[in-house]
């Protein structure tokens, strides 16, 4: 049977297991949304802005580990989308977009609506397609699909002219695409597993240094298991936070620029560095020349092009982080001596860290007098889920939520860590509960990032999204402040967000709840009730107004060099 | 140090920007290209000259090779490459210079390709540094104008490279 362009994406949706869809219709994919209209197998919510649509579908990749998927229309509608595709872009989110084009015969002649975007997006998507016939729409979307969630995942971008949306074709979806130039190295050689295995059993000071690639690789529970089977301590980057339990001894929470002291000081004393799905960020290693001076560095990723890329490395593997963990483990059990004795050979190394925590742990000053924010997080992690849901947007609360939350479960946060996109927090909640409606999910946001993209308290209302807003409320914006403060002489050049606006009336005004906090006293109070009020909530914490994020390095300085918060 | 690579891409709109696009966005330079269809219909070449230390190179090769459309790439070692370049360059030739051009051209094997009262035009293909030594001698005869492909570049020996 002949089926058009439009119904044929949808076709291709549904085959791809799509369940929900985030878009925003328009003139060049009007007839997508008329056929949608009649297609009740996908679940579509309308955002107030593409951009929240994009991150959004981002959300729900991330919390699920499926593929997002998020429409626009042409022209101004696919430009929105840029901010939320190189957001998932950096941060290997597997993604697709798919953006209306104007008809064919029209491209290319300064059409109503008309961008390249194509052109525009091809930086910031790991692939990009153009639909210029209906006979090659099906294979492309296979392609799509196939390319958003293999390898090093990412966002693709499917261009969909108005008029192959209404040609006609025989439907037939592929059940697999082969793509010459693409064949993405998954099994990590046996022959480096070995030589990495032996390296790290002679290792005096080994430390396991872990990015968001054992997330997305789903490797959380062979990462946990090789780590413990060797005994060693295991550090995590932003997008690394939940793939290894923070209440276990050996964790050593986040390091880098506002890691903790005693991630940072066992990464400049560790003789052996086992990277893992993490491309050494500037945010993480500071000054390059003296991160991890005395370590041999293996590293694991299954992108080639992160390997070497800022950093010598002795040892690398390309592979699937779960196939080489396996391995790994595999290895370590046929050549190692059993794990007992390999935490026992490591126990003079594991104090010297205790001894470093106990120093110099993860701290603040508590006062009574005003909320502290990092008082917040710590009484929103005590009294939520164990397995709650946190978006974050980007800021000075962003880095609060990952030193102090406590996160012990991969996909459990959500944040902005490549791009560091303000206004991702509040879609990206609204896509995981799309994706989760049972389980608790709350953002996290300060009050300028929620104001970037607080117009989708609409889209939550509407659809019933059951999402808790906290909004740290320091009447700044924070983290520039903070830099402000401490390099520029407290210059608070338009860091200063002082008009007084009421956010609970503006949650009542969108037909949300509003809580908010003043007082210590009452925090506990405010996030009970919050999570005990069905539907959307909006909590308000009016925080100490000039509290810093520490410990801190500042840019460019070594790990060594840090601001303690005492 | 100057690379030449190859890099083999599918035919399809848009691959060139692409790879163009990686470069401009990663601030390296391309010092030449050239880009043209292969033995194969469905494939094109390119070949390009950058610039980089052995780092930069590295990630030059393995960020083509990341592109969806890219096949294969190639950063040939110039003792196992061939490289040529073909240039086309109008000279002055005046009463005094008309023979001393001709004599530069058929020392550099170049085929006079268009003649006027004023001017020579000439065709020279060869190695890059062959190429650029007779223009460097044609320089002070007065060069008008000078267009060159750029190298391409190909492997010695029978093994051959198709994709």
């Amino acid at each position: 049977m002949k089926l058009n362009g439009a119904r044929i994406l949808l076709e291709c949706l549904k085959r791809e297991g799509v369940d929900t869809i985030f878009g925003y219709p328009g003139g060049t994919v009007i007839n997508l949304y008329d056929e949608l209209f009649s297609f009740k197998e996908i679940r579509h919510i309308l955002p107030r802005h593409e951009q929240a649509g994009v991150h959004a579908a981002d959300g729900y990749a991330r919390a699920t580990g499926k593929v997002g998927v998020a429409i626009a229309t042409s022209g101004p509608g696919a430009t929105n989308t840029i901010t939320g595709i190189a957001t998932a872009y950096m941060d290997s989110i597997p993604m697709v977009i798919i953006t209306g084009q104007v008809p064919t015969a029209l491209i290319g002649n300064d059409a109503f609506q008309e961008a390249d975007i194509i052109g525009i997006t091809r930086p910031c998507t790991k692939h990009n397609f153009l639909v210029k016939d209906v006979k090659d729409l099906a294979t492309i979307m296979k392609k799509a699909f196939y390319i958003a969630r293999t390898g090093r995942p990412g966002p693709v971008l499917v261009d969909l002219p108005k008029d192959v949306q209404i040609a006609q074709t025989e439907f037939h979806y592929p059940e697999s695409v082969e793509i010459r130039g693409y064949k993405p190295t998954v099994e990590g050689h046996p022959k480096q597993i070995e030589k990495a295995v032996t390296m790290i059993m002679q290792a005096k000071k080994p430390v396991i240094y872990v990015g968001g690639g054992v997330i997305l690789g789903n490797a959380a529970a062979e990462l946990v298991a090789l780590a413990k089977r060797l005994g060693i301590p295991v550090t995590t980057t932003l997008m690394g936070l939940g793939s290894y339990p923070e209440n276990d001894p050996h964790s050593l929470g986040l390091l880098g620029m506002h890691g903790t002291y005693y991630a940072n000081m066992a990464v400049s004393h560790c003789d052996m560095l086992i990277a893992i799905g993490a491309r050494f960020d500037d945010r993480v290693t500071g000054k390059i020349a003296s991160f991890a001076p005395h370590a041999k560095i293996v590293h694991v990723d299954v992108d080639p092009t992160s390997i070497k890329k800022n950093v010598r490395v002795d040892l690398p593997i390309v592979g699937d982080v779960r196939d080489v963990l396996v391995k790994m483990l595999k290895v370590a059990d046929e050549i190692g001596p059993d794990a007992k004795a390999c935490q026992a050979a490591l126990a003079p190394w594991i104090a010297e860290i205790d001894e470093w925590k106990q120093k110099h742990p993860m701290t603040y000053k508590q006062a009574t007098s005003v909320i502290k924010p990092q008082y917040v997080i710590q009484r929103l992690r005590a009294l939520s889920d164990p397995d709650a849901i946190v978006a974050t947007d980007v800021g000075q609360h962003q880095m609060w939520t990952a030193q102090f939350f406590g996160f012990t479960t991969p996909r459990t946060l959500l944040s902005s860590g490549g791009l560091g996109t303000m206004g991702f927090g509040l879609p990206a909640a609204m896509g995981a509960q799309a994706g989760f409606p049972d389980r608790q999910v709350m953002v996290v946001c300060g009050d300028g990032g929620f104001q970037m993209n607080m117009q989708e308290l609409a889209t939550i209302v509407q659809n019933r999204l059951n999402v808790k807003i906290v909004i740290l409320n320091n009447n700044f914006l924070g983290m520039v402040r903070q830099w402000q403060e401490l390099f520029f002489d407290k210059r608070y050049s338009s860091t200063c967000m002082e008009l007084p606006i009421d956010f609970i009336k503006l949650a009542e005004a969108f037909g949300a709840t509003g809580l908010q906090a003043t007082k210590v006293e009452e925090v506990d109070e405010v996030i009970k009730k919050g999570f005990a009020t069905k539907g959307p909530v909006l909590m308000e914490f009016k925080v100490a107004r000039e509290e810093k994020v520490l410990p801190m390095v500042p840019a460019g300085a070594s790990l060594t060099e840090m601001v303690l918060a005492s | 140090m100057r690379h030449t690579i190859a890099v083999l891409v599918e035919n399809e709109f848009g691959v060139l920007s692409r790879v163009v696009g990686l470069f401009s966005g990663r601030g390296f330079n391309i010092d030449s290209l050239t880009v043209a269809p292969t033995n194969d219909e469905a494939l094109s070449r390119i070949t390009l000259v950058t610039r980089g230390d052995e780092q930069i190179i590295e990630q030059i090769t393995k960020q083509l090779n990341k592109l969806i459309d890219v096949i294969k790439v190639i950063d040939f070692e110039p003792e196992h490459a061939i490289e040529r370049e073909m240039v086309l360059v109008k000279v002055s030739a005046e009463e005094q210079s008309r023979a001393e051009v001709l004599r530069i051209a058929d020392i550099f094997r170049a085929k006079v390709i268009d003649v006027t009262p004023k001017s020579y035009t000439l065709e020279a293909t060869g190695a890059p540094a062959k190429v650029s030594a007779m223009v460097e001698l044609l320089r002070p005869l007065g060069l008008k104008e000078l267009v060159s492909t750029g190298p391409v570049v190909i492997g010695r020996g029978a093994k051959a490279w198709k994709g």
